[in-house]
């Protein structure tokens, strides 16, 4: 039940800001921090009252039919993974409203309306563990979004917005029709119809159509992700869309597509993807280096971080076709770490360009000056970008590595060429914004007591998680070993006999129960 | 006539009587408030007389008519947007000048003519509340006198749809000929007997379909209907939008269905072959409209492509689908409309898109609305639009029919340009700020429509359940 409470929190605050936003700007932006942090205290005390369990069980669990008719039902669970993933949303979520409270000054209601469903639909993407109410969530995190690009982006704000809803649902799309596929496949070999994710899982389906239906979730995905050629939307919405967009683009939305490939294709599909594995790496070393070379030869300071973005989500497509423990690790520590380090520098970007109004680095230089505690962030978050050892991108990056290199020692070798090209391109940021010579009279003001508490806690996060993963991994373990084992008892099963897959797919009664 | 045939026939007789008791009263005083109300009275009568019918159900008045649960519930929905359409079309005819009272007469007998439509299961009567709704039709496109390109689409109208109504009754008249029977069940029974179309029956059935092909405006029978949605008063295309496209619709699926037409492999490819090329001209034809009527026209044509897959499915899902997807277009779309007349009347003009501009700045509610009937359109989740469109693709590709699953999902795409291209409007920033109250009514009538959109796109199980209560 807290599952749905989280949910109905942020649509209710949602629609409350916005009500109050028409009276008084600051109520709503009060009502939106108090929204988000209401969540974030209740899954913490949650939590702490239940423990995290070591097994493969759910932490919570709460399901109630919807259109029964069909086998839809309202199925939200949380293990390790959602419950990091939860974590994450919250926190990018408060330092979203934080940072707008200064930029935003038009249509401040409707403003924090977005930004709650944007979360509230993340969160319900990360939650939903039907396949019905997952395509439900994954809609619904979009129209906010293309409203918040929309209306408080930049200059060719339209433009970016139209494009990044058009590729988006397109995919959306056919990952809907795999769904259908899914369902019809599942229901005409068993005759029980569902869209039930723990039913599904261990469906059996003659290969080609093992392959089609993957592939309709994996453009999904990879749209979202976004892995080269698909990440063409990507530099325009997170350049034109307004800070907190780009953050939660960044931070956020990026990472429901890491989450749908290790949630959903990997388990569902494991035979599809055993054949797609080496394309999905040679995918994602392409990602790391291609976006590595757009991100060092950009101007624009926002849309270099945005390429960087693409480059390092190289890295989690990487990760996740090597199928071994130490790759899923350095996947889900990628997925926060990236998170808060390329959130930060997109914050950091809002904020420059709040104070010179341009975002073109040839146009600064020599910053260091007049803002030196602004400066010493960016050099944390360049120095995170690029792996630097201490700081959570290091781990993850490093897992990573590690993890592709027992699968495939070529990929790894190519991909750690990326970490190389990083540091050229995050070092050129600080080189060029920071240091160097100063041809301008900007007058600046260093970060307020708001911005540094946004910041401080962003750079907190990443040397902690930098310094001590262990938390973030065990949580993860439990969820990251059960999609790898449905593909392994996939293999083994199709040794054995079928029979084991017929218990397989039996051996979860308590979720059918559920459902009636 | 048995007592009980009155009984199943009172929502008809309510609305026959309706216009006469109008006229009557016309002839005594003129007076736009009292038939405005009697209007909105009658249609509620006619709505509780269906709960007085639903017992006796189903119930044949041999030879023309069935009233079956089916016909009911198109009947339900045709008189629920009558009744909707009677207080947008109030708000806006009282702007006009004299004569505004025979409006609703007029109104009523289309509303006539499309629930007969929906009970026909005869070739008859079929004609009949065709007719009897398209030549109210006719009149109520060029209603408004001093609007020039109002009688020009009345006059294109007719034209067109006297032409369309002769394909039909030549066809029908060709498959009288083959068949011996113009009972939609006897037409079945007698194709029964056959192992090939006959020349002249497959010619009959080729000119039915360029008749209802017309009558909905499929490609390449579609070129009358965007200069008609264009011209026509806002609530008259709204009335052509919802009601008569929704009855149209209402009696091809069930002669289609009667006669199994999915099973012939000619009329199969035919359909799916218009579904397809309506989809794809539709959407392209819409992107770059300036006019929002002409791009709710294309989209219309866009939708009842769509709406074919249900017919092709040949399964009682694709029926319910078919029944949830026109009761989620026709809220929808009075959505759409409601905001394009409620609009012109406060505001003078609202039939370009950039009448638009900054909308949600000038009436929120107003902009929300629209931007939830665009979304609906659209297809895009809590909204009415993608419930329906899911249960429309799952009957396809149950049937198999992957192809057509393909090309809707394309053509939702395609689609979401220039739906978004509203709403990005709305939300704009226009220097011209001038807030624009509507008056109560009108805010009751969107009230409505905003609950129905969000109902149907978040609790479908109520509805869907209903209507697969279906026999």
């Amino acid at each position: 039940m807290i599952l749905l409470y989280l949910i109905i929190i942020l649509m209710a605050g949602g629609v409350l800001a916005w009500l109050l936003g028409k009276r008084s700007a600051i109520s709503s932006r009060i009502i939106s921090l108090a929204a988000v942090s209401i969540d974030l205290i209740l899954i913490i005390i949650a939590i702490l009252q239940n423990g995290i369990p070591d097994d493969k069980k759910w932490i919570f669990e709460y399901s109630v039919s919807w259109i029964p008719k069909l086998g839809i039902s309202l199925h939200l669970a949380m293990d390790g993974l959602s419950l990091l993933m939860l974590f994450l949303t919250f926190f990018l979520g408060l330092i979203a409203i934080l940072i707008s409270w200064k930029e935003i000054q038009k249509s401040v209601g409707f403003f924090h309306f977005n930004i709650l469903w944007i979360l509230s639909g993340i969160i319900g993407v990360f939650l939903s563990m039907d396949l019905f109410l997952f395509y439900f969530f994954w809609e619904v995190m979009l129209i906010p979004m293309y409203f918040l690009i929309s209306i408080w982006g930049h200059e060719n704000r339209i433009y970016a917005s139209y494009k990044f809803f058009i590729f988006t649902q397109a995919s959306g799309l056919l990952m809907f029709l795999a769904i259908l596929g899914l369902y019809l496949a599942h229901g005409n070999a068993t005759g029980y119809y569902t869209f039930d994710y723990q039913q599904l899982l261990g469906t059996t389906y003659n290969p080609t159509i093992e392959m089609l239906l993957m592939c309709g979730f994996l453009i999904a995905f990879i749209v979202k992700l976004p892995v080269v050629p698909f990440h063409n939307w990507l530099p325009d919405a997170h350049t034109e869309a307004p800070t907190a967009g780009s953050l939660i683009l960044a931070g956020l939305m990026l990472k429901t597509g890491a989450y749908g490939l290790l949630r959903f294709v990997v388990p569902l599909f494991p035979h599809a993807s055993q054949i797609f594995a080496p394309f999905g790496m040679i995918l994602g070393v392409i990602g790391i280096l291609y976006g590595a070379k757009l991100a060092f030869s950009q101007t624009d300071l926002k849309r270099l971080v945005a390429y960087t973005s693409v480059s390092h989500m190289g890295f989690v497509i990487l990760g996740v076709y090597a199928f071994n423990e130490l790759a899923y690790q350095g996947v889900v520590m990628q997925m926060i770490a990236h998170g808060i380090s390329t959130g930060a520098l997109f914050v950091l970007v809002g904020q420059l360009y709040e104070r010179i109004h341009t975002r073109d680095i040839n146009k600064m230089g020599g910053l260091w000056e007049q803002v030196p505690i602004m400066g010493t962030m960016g050099l944390v978050f360049a120095m995170a970008s690029l792996g630097l050892p201490g700081l959570g991108n290091f781990i993850a990056e490093f897992l990573t590595l590690v993890g592709t290199f027992k699968a495939n020692i070529l990929m790894a070798s190519l991909a750690s060429v990326g970490l190389i090209a990083a540091t050229i391109y995050s070092l050129r940021i600080v080189q060029k914004v920071f240091l160097g010579k100063k041809d301008n009279d900007y007058k600046m003001k260093d970060l307020s007591i708001r911005e540094m508490v946004a910041m401080g806690s962003l750079v907190v996060a990443i040397i902690f998680i930098g310094l001590y993963p262990q938390p973030v991994i065990n949580t993860a373990k439990p969820a990251l070993m059960k999609t790898l084992n449905a593909k392994q008892e996939y293999y083994q099963s199709q040794k054995v006999d079928d029979s084991v897959i017929l218990n397989n797919r039996t051996c979860s009664p308590d979720t059918r129960k559920l459902n009636k | 006539m048995t007592a009980l045939d009155f009984i199943c026939l009172a929502p008809f007789l309510l609305l026959a009587s309706a216009p006469i008791i109008i006229m009557l009263t016309i002839t005594i005083t003129r007076n736009i408030k009292v038939v405005y109300g009697f209007s909105l009275l009658m249609f509620l009568l006619s709505f509780i007389s269906l709960f007085i019918v639903a017992p006796y159900i189903p119930h044949v008045i041999a030879p023309l008519f069935i009233i079956d649960s089916y016909s009911l519930l198109f009947l339900a929905i045709i008189i629920f947007a009558g009744f909707l359409i009677t207080i947008l079309s109030y708000i806006y005819i009282s702007q006009q000048g004299d004569d505004k009272e025979e409006y609703f007469i007029i109104l009523f007998v289309a509303a006539l003519g499309a629930s007969v439509l929906v009970v026909a299961n005869h070739f008859i009567s079929f004609f009949l509340g065709l007719e009897t709704l398209s030549i109210s039709l006719y009149i109520l496109v060029a209603y408004i006198k001093t609007r020039s390109y109002s009688i020009e689409a009345g006059v294109k109208f007719l034209v067109i749809a006297s032409v369309a109504s002769a394909f039909l009754l030549f066809g029908m008249g060709l498959i009288y000929t083959a068949t011996g029977s113009m009972n939609f069940k006897g037409v079945a029974s007698a194709l029964g007997s056959l192992h090939a179309l006959s020349p002249i029956l497959l010619t009959g059935f080729v000119m039915l379909l360029v008749g209802i092909g017309f009558k909905l405006a499929l490609v390449p029978f579609h070129m009358w209907l965007p200069d008609v949605y264009q011209g026509a008063p806002a609530p008259v295309t709204a009335l052509i939008a919802t009601i008569s496209k929704g009855a149209v619709l209402a009696i091809a699926l069930r002669f289609f269905m009667d006669i199994q037409g999915f099973n012939n492999q000619a009329i199969f490819i035919a359909l799916s072959a218009i579904a397809i090329i309506s989809m794809f001209t539709g959407n392209l034809l819409a992107l770059n409209q300036g006019n929002l009527k002409r791009m709710l026209a294309y989209s219309s044509i866009a939708h009842f492509g769509y709406l074919l897959i249900t017919l092709l499915a040949g399964s009682t899902e694709g029926i319910h689908s078919a029944i949830f997807y026109i009761a989620s277009y026709i809220i929808t779309t009075l959505g759409a409309f409601g905001i394009i007349s409620l609009l012109s009347v406060c505001s003078g003009n609202a039939d370009s898109i950039d009448d638009y501009k900054g909308l949600f700045y000038k009436n929120p509610f107003m902009a929300i609305v629209m931007s939830l009937a665009m979304l609906s359109l659209a297809g895009i989740p809590l909204t009415a639009g993608f419930i329906a469109k899911f249960y429309l693709v799952l009957a396809g590709v149950k049937s198999g029919l992957w192809l057509l699953a393909f090309s809707l999902v394309i053509n939702s795409v395609i689609s979401l340009y220039y739906y978004l291209r509203v709403v990005t409007t709305m939300f704009t920033t226009s220097d011209q700020v001038k807030p624009s109250t509507i008056p109560l009514m009108g805010n009751l009538v969107l009230v409505v429509i905003v609950i129905g959109i969000l109902f149907l796109g978040i609790l479908p199980a109520w509805v869907s359940d209903i209507i697969a209560s279906l026999s």
